[in-house]
């Protein structure tokens, strides 16, 4: 079982970036469940979300405590929360960042994700754009299932550009390496 | 053609009352419910659903608008939680009472104060006297198969009561996972049209329906209403096996589900989503080679008195979780119900997950090594900061 922890803030879409995850490994033919943090939700506070992706039926209910993986939607984030609190040994953490090259103690991929969502989107809303990162980074499930899961999510325009912006990430990522 | 679709328990409900063709929903917002109305609003307005969708100044209208409406003999479906089931207090009484097969789902919600939203099994177990069926389910699928099937047991022609499913708050409400959807026309055809022969309200033949019952007759329809709701067993039993040939799936026998049982001496008893973390850790033990069991109450009401004596035989230790309280009382309401049927048994209560507290395997793994060394009657709040 692969578990992937969201860091947000309120209002930038961490809970639908969990959900579209779990859509996305959903549509590669895994089971998967995607959960918000249940607790306090504030805009502009941090939030956190969860998914699970497994090969059979997740009966688990708690809330993620050990992840595989963890996406930083806002750098502004890394000096009020510990991002990696729990990660496992082998974790890997993305994060959204203009800085080139950061030190969290684990596997870490950067990607000026806000200026990807501003120049697509028009808006610094960066959690599709961080989802794309983030399966460039990982490849947990397929960049196809992704977008088709943003299509499903946002209707029309705004899903299309949701989806080019996931797509410019995770080329963004793909060519980094 | 059944379709698979990653929804969350709140829209699974909404599908399960689409799917039920109700012609009446009554409904006020409540977290963590919401989205169970306004898909159900939504499907109204958008002419997928052919219903009347009443909107009411509270939860107490709510019901009263669904037992008018209910009266009338048209299918009846609302949503709420916390707050709003203890303002329907008075009301559910009088559902049950005129035996009206209503059907709502309960998204379990602590009760204030201090005021809370997450979630806890306290608001539905307030209402276990008001002669509701309750059935807990424990994932995204079992809401939308036990909200089709509450329809099916509810109009029964031996049971007619009303029926209230309830998911975990937030846990099952927002939380989105792989649902099969199964075909409209065949889940219709499964429940076919409600028609009420006996008592309904028509103007070409009135009635009164809930007037006084003088001390001359009421006690004898509280004894009708607990002969039907104590009958409803068998009901529901039989509406299990039925699903599970059209569909293909079924929980335990409709009352109960065993996981694991056979040769587990520690066996714990649970309700509701954190059953799936307990067939978890169970699963985990097992390949460590220690053998732990399960007895999952899907129904609260009607207790499974005997299934319980029944599958509960072999275990030494049984350990009852609990996420409600009765104050006073140092033990939640399943525990109490657990042991009051179980003689000559050990039986440890643990309070958990009140108000949203997280139930992690650790904790499931604390419990069962607890019940292990402990004396019969203990009660203990799992989690509890010091």
């Amino acid at each position: 079982m692969i578990e992937i922890r969201f860091h947000g803030r309120g209002g930038q879409g961490a809970v639908t970036a969990a959900q579209i995850l779990a859509t996305s490994a959903f549509y590669d033919g895994k089971y998967s469940q995607g959960f918000p943090f249940f607790g306090v939700e504030r805009r502009g506070a941090p939030v956190m979300a969860f998914t699970r992706i497994d090969d059979k039926k997740i009966i688990l209910r708690s809330q993620i405590y050990n992840p595989d993986y963890v996406v930083v939607q806002d750098a502004g984030l890394l000096s009020a929360v510990n991002v990696v609190e729990g990660l496992k040994k082998d974790g890997t953490v993305v994060v959204n960042t203009t800085e080139e090259d950061m030190d969290l103690g684990f596997k870490t991929y950067t990607i000026d994700a806000t200026g990807i969502a501003l120049d697509i989107l028009g808006v610094p809303i960066v959690n599709t754009t961080m989802l794309g990162a983030f399966i460039g980074a990982t490849d947990i499930v397929s960049i196809d299932s992704v977008k088709k899961a943003i299509l499903n999510t946002f209707k029309g325009k705004l899903g299309e550009k949701n989806a080019k912006a996931a797509e410019v990430a995770y080329n963004t990522i793909k060519n980094k390496e | 053609m059944e379709k698979i679709d990653i929804i969350t328990g709140t829209t699974a409900a909404a599908m399960a009352a689409k799917l039920s063709n109700v012609e009446v929903i009554a409904a006020y917002p409540i977290t963590p419910q919401s989205h169970c109305v306004e898909a159900l609003a939504k499907y109204v307005a958008d002419g997928e659903l052919d219903a009347e969708f009443v909107k009411v100044e509270s939860e107490h209208s709510a019901m009263a608008t669904c037992i008018g409406a209910s009266a009338t003999g048209v299918r009846t479906f609302t949503a709420t939680a916390s707050q709003g089931l203890a303002l329907m207090h008075e009301m559910l009484y009088i559902a049950s009472g005129m035996r009206l097969p209503i059907v709502m789902l309960n998204t379990n919600r602590a009760l204030s104060a201090p005021i809370n939203i997450w979630c806890d099994q306290q608001d539905s177990i307030a209402e276990r006297d008001s002669g509701w069926i309750q059935i807990y389910a424990e994932d995204n699928q079992e809401t939308l198969d036990s909200v089709v099937q509450a329809f099916k047991i509810a109009e029964d022609e031996e049971v007619l009561l009303p029926v209230m499913v309830n998911i975990d708050g937030f846990i099952l409400t927002h939380t989105v996972e792989p649902v099969a959807i199964p075909d409209e026309e065949k889940v219709r055809e499964y429940l076919g049209i409600y028609e009420p022969k006996h008592a309904y309200l028509d103007p070409d033949r009135p009635i009164t329906q809930g007037p006084v019952g003088v001390p001359e007759c009421y006690m004898e329809t509280r004894k009708d209403l607990n002969d039907a709701i104590e009958g409803s067993r068998e009901v529901i039993k039989r509406v299990n096996e039925e699903y599970y040939k059209l569909f293909n799936r079924k929980y335990g026998n409709g009352l109960v589900e065993g996981y694991n049982l056979e040769d587990a001496d520690t066996v714990l008893v649970a309700m509701g989503s954190v059953c799936g973390t307990i067939k978890y850790v169970i699963n985990e033990l097992k390949e460590k080679g220690k053998n732990v069991g399960l007895l999952r109450i899907r129904t609260y009401r009607p207790f499974p008195k005997e299934d319980v004596v029944e599958m509960l035989k072999d275990a030494n230790n049984v350990a009852v979780l609990d996420k409600n309280i009765s104050l006073g009382f140092n033990m939640g309401a399943l525990g109490i119900d657990v042991s009051s049927v179980l003689k000559n048994k050990k039986v440890c209560n643990y309070i958990v997950g009140l108000g949203g507290r997280d139930i992690t395997p650790q904790d499931i793994e604390e419990i069962i090594s607890h019940v292990e060394g402990a004396k019969d009657g203990e009660t203990k709040w799992i989690n509890l900061k010091e």
